[in-house]
């Protein structure tokens, strides 16, 4: 591996890198991909949620081909009181054609993807951990691996290398995550028969449907999910760190609390738990995001914090990302320039991306979650709601004018008064619209 | 059907190094330590303060390679790294 040289070194295959590499590989560079798991997807989780969009302008009807679980025709919301719930959802037919996103898993997933780029002509290097970056003063100019005589060279290096990134710290583009820059979600995959998936979720055939889970995450800002697979379940929690690290709660724990919520304790029933799992998630969004490239360097993913917390969309914005360093990077060779000058049109690229778009419309809700009152957003609201739900619902010989204000009152409660309750409204918003 | 945190751990196949991954920098640090927080956030369980012996212990086998710790020691006293190539944990389902 001594003297190779490649046009561009990828650190990194899950979607950004794969997404990167495939570009680049197809278009005749010279790639080599790098990955430290034993396989792309070895060391991967994610919710997850795959979406057609991006993915498609890259390969087109990839669909037909990819290991994806079940076609989505159906998203909700649960807000969860200690034995109740609040259901928002939506079910539509027209999901299926053209799809919209699908579940799937990542072990399948990543390896289909990156199996992509190796037949477009990418060389897989897997098993081998990219250890340090290689310089020529201020410009990079490829990587040092663990491998014997491990270096390669390269006009280009794109850092694929997830959510902690030491690249991204040994290039200086950030120091280290905040703890309330990041969340950590665990997850289980819970194998039940196909048919009782069909049958406990209302689907047919390989349809699929999603539950964003809000309440009961031990006063900590978070979020749980439910996804349907195949013939198993996805189920887990994210937390953000920060308030983890206050709660002195296992993470493990406040999943074992979403299981045994009735709402949840049934949906499961009788599973195996096949797999335990977690992972770190940006959730700085766009205050966050670091610089993106500089002299023979861009980053992608969720190395650059590309992820889209309200809609819990990252793969997509990985995808994107990933293909538009690649397209910058063939621009760059036919030129023959590597500087900062040729690769910020990568960022140029982003900046006019759904990417940048929808991280800036939802910038304020890292401050919503990261420095608000976790317990009042995430476990005093839901619970609120509940009770509130609760009253308007039971017949007990109570007039309803008075049921309203006995409503009201919740709420004004739960925020600690009418003054509280409209700045919360007011804030999240914002939050929202930024 | 909640599970302990070892059976959880047996579900995904590790291929442990011969040397850790993590390092504590100082133990000291971990002395002076009010909260101790790591022994709870992490998701495996890999770090346990010993009272008598004065350590935190590191079993880095367990590790999930989630970077929690890394970020979330109060004094960055964890010096972590992805294990080499090929090793660690490998998913299934992922």
């Amino acid at each position: 591996m001594a003297d190779e040289r490649f046009d561009a070194v990828v650190v990194g295959a899950g979607p950004a890198g794969s997404a990167a590499a495939y570009t680049m590989a197809k278009a005749g560079l010279k790639v080599a991909l790098i990955e430290r798991g034993e396989f792309p997807g070895a060391k991967n989780i994610f919710g997850g949620v795959i979406y057609r969009r991006q993915l498609e302008d890259l390969i087109p009807e990839f669909w037909k081909e990819a290991p994806l679980e079940r076609t989505v025709v159906q998203q909700s919301m649960w807000v969860l009181g200690e034995e109740s719930a609040v259901m928002l959802g939506h079910h539509n037919q027209r999901y299926k054609d053209p799809p919209n996103c699908w579940t799937g898993l990542r072990v399948k997933f990543d390896q289909w993807f990156a199996g992509k780029a190796e037949q477009a002509g990418a060389v897989p290097i897997y098993e081998t951990v990219v250890t340090q970056i290689l310089r020529d003063g201020e410009r990079v100019v490829g990587v040092k691996t663990d491998r014997d005589d491990g270096e390669l060279y390269a006009d280009i290096v794109i850092l694929a290398d997830g959510v902690n990134s030491l690249l991204g710290k040994q290039l200086g583009i950030h120091h280290e995550w905040g703890p309330d820059e990041v969340s950590l979600a665990v997850k289980e995959v819970i194998a039940l028969p196909r048919q009782t998936i069909q049958d406990r979720f209302n689907l047919e055939g390989d349809e699929g449907c999603t539950i964003e889970i809000v309440g009961q995450t031990c006063q900590m800002a978070g979020l749980g999910f439910l996804y349907t697979n195949q013939d198993t379940i996805s189920l887990g929690v994210g937390v953000m760190v920060s308030d983890l690290k206050k709660a002195r709660v296992k993470p493990y724990a406040v999943l074992d609390g979403l299981k045994q919520h009735p709402m949840i304790r049934k949906l499961i029933r009788g599973g195996e738990v096949k797999e335990y799992s977690g992972h770190l998630i940006p959730e700085g969004g766009f205050n966050s995001m670091p610089k993106l490239a500089g002299d023979g360097w861009m980053v992608v993913g969720d190395a650059a914090q590309m992820v889209n917390a309200v809609h819990r969309e990252g793969t997509n914005l990985a995808v994107t990302s990933g293909r538009l360093a690649g397209e910058t990077a063939i621009e760059a060779h036919k030129v023959g320039h590597f500087g900062v000058g040729a690769l910020d049109a990568y960022t140029r690229k982003i900046r006019e991306s759904i990417i940048h778009k929808d991280l800036k419309k939802y910038r304020g809700v890292h401050q919503l979650l990261g420095f608000g009152d976790s317990s009042l957003l995430f476990d005093k609201m839901p619970q609120a709601l509940n009770d509130a739900i609760y009253n308007m619902l039971l017949v007990d010989g109570m007039p309803k004018k008075e049921k309203q204000k006995k409503v009201m009152r919740y709420f004004r409660e739960a925020a600690g008064g009418n003054a509280e309750l409209v700045r919360l409204g007011m804030k999240g918003w914002r939050a929202m619209n930024g | 059907m909640s599970q302990s945190i070892e059976e959880r751990l047996f579900t995904i196949r590790y291929k442990a190094d011969d040397v850790s991954h993590l390092i504590i920098k100082s133990q000291d640090e971990c002395l002076a330590c009010e909260t101790k927080e790591c022994n709870y956030f992490c998701p495996s369980d890999v770090y346990l303060w010993h009272d008598q012996e004065s350590m935190t212990s590191v079993a880095y086998e367990n590790c999930i390679e989630c970077g929690t710790c890394r970020l979330g020691c109060p004094t960055y006293n964890i010096e972590w790294v992805y294990p080499k190539g090929g090793y660690g944990i490998t998913y299934k389902f992922g």
